[in-house]
């Protein structure tokens, strides 16, 4: 049996299933990133000093004392470039170019690997260093907002890479059901970017 | 959408997206500058999750298309927006309602 309204849209909704289903998930997504910012917020509220004053044996009186800002700031500008790919990629589908479509989901998926690569530095850098979770609050809800942002990044190389690679042939047989699914997953991929629209300044800057 | 758009509304299109996308990186670059005035916590946060929010609308409104998205999505939004909003008065009152033994 063919699943409902996976094209055309729903006649009391407006949207097709697979745009509702993806925005009451990145619903569901905004609630567990709010929790854990408001984490972060309590707890640096009820710091006496934050980030430091001391983190191992250096003193911190600032994030950027121990965070790279450079890496970070490089790293919002990668993650922007794959959001701007991603719907390149889902406008080349709309005026038919496929062969355009792969070139921008390509690059959408190297930049989300240019991402990790750089997280993999910044991650080791403090791991070397003894900067571990359990050193301070700090670290820890350094680690687990941005352990968190760098799986939902795993997440969307995962679909992206099914939608350049196997999942394409579907262009040759539903080209609108294709379109769609690539917009979907464009929906979540700049839900991603969003996420870290708001991590960045809020860990590395103020 | 029941057929392929038209390819000159989506060239249109193209261009806003190359628009956001320089803006984007333009304001990124304002973040960081901002971060480097150590300004007093207090107007630090205001700016840094001003500018944010500038980029996270012109991301959910250009990129993720709700300039012209149904009327259902933006009802998903509002009760997000509601529950997130629920969730950050409910930490602080509790916080200010504790038990003291």
């Amino acid at each position: 049996m063919e699943i409902p309204y996976t094209v055309a849209p729903r006649p009391d909704t407006g949207v097709n299933n697979a745009k509702l289903g993806i925005w009451l998930f990145l619903a569901s997504e905004v609630m567990l990133f709010g929790g854990l910012f408001s984490a972060y917020i309590f707890l640096r509220i009820g710091a006496p000093a934050w980030p430091g004053p001391h983190i191992g044996y250096e003193a911190v009186t600032r994030a950027s004392d121990i965070l790279s800002v450079p890496m970070a700031t490089f790293n919002t500008m990668v993650l922007i470039a794959s959001s701007m790919t991603m719907v390149m990629a889902w406008a080349s589908l709309m005026m038919d170019k496929f062969t355009r479509y792969k070139q921008y989901m390509g690059a959408t998926i190297a930049l989300a690997f240019v991402f990790l690569i750089v997280k993999y530095f910044e991650y080791s850098g403090k791991l070397s260093h003894g900067l571990v979770p359990s050193e301070s609050n700090f670290l820890a809800i350094y680690f687990t907002l941005t352990g968190i942002h760098v799986l939902h990044v795993i997440g969307g190389i995962i679909v992206n890479s099914y939608l350049w690679g196997p999942g394409s042939k579907m262009w040759k047989v539903d080209k609108q059901h294709f379109a769609n699914r690539v917009e979907v997953a464009g929906l979540y991929w700049h839900f991603v970017d969003l996420v870290w629209i708001f991590l960045f300044p809020t860990i590395y800057l103020l | 959408m029941a057929e392929l758009a038209h390819a000159e509304d989506i060239k249109k299109h193209v261009r806003i997206y190359i628009t956001v996308f320089a803006v984007l990186a333009g304001l990124t670059v304002v973040t960081v500058a901002v971060g480097y005035l150590r300004m007093p916590i207090l107007p630090a946060l205001l700016v840094g999750l001003f500018i944010a929010c500038v980029k996270g609308g012109l991301v959910a409104t250009y990129f993720m298309h709700l300039v012209s998205e149904k009327q259902v999505v933006f009802w998903i939004l509002m009760l997000t927006v509601g529950s997130f909003i629920a969730m950050f008065v409910l930490f602080p009152w509790a916080l200010s309602d504790q038990v003291v033994s």
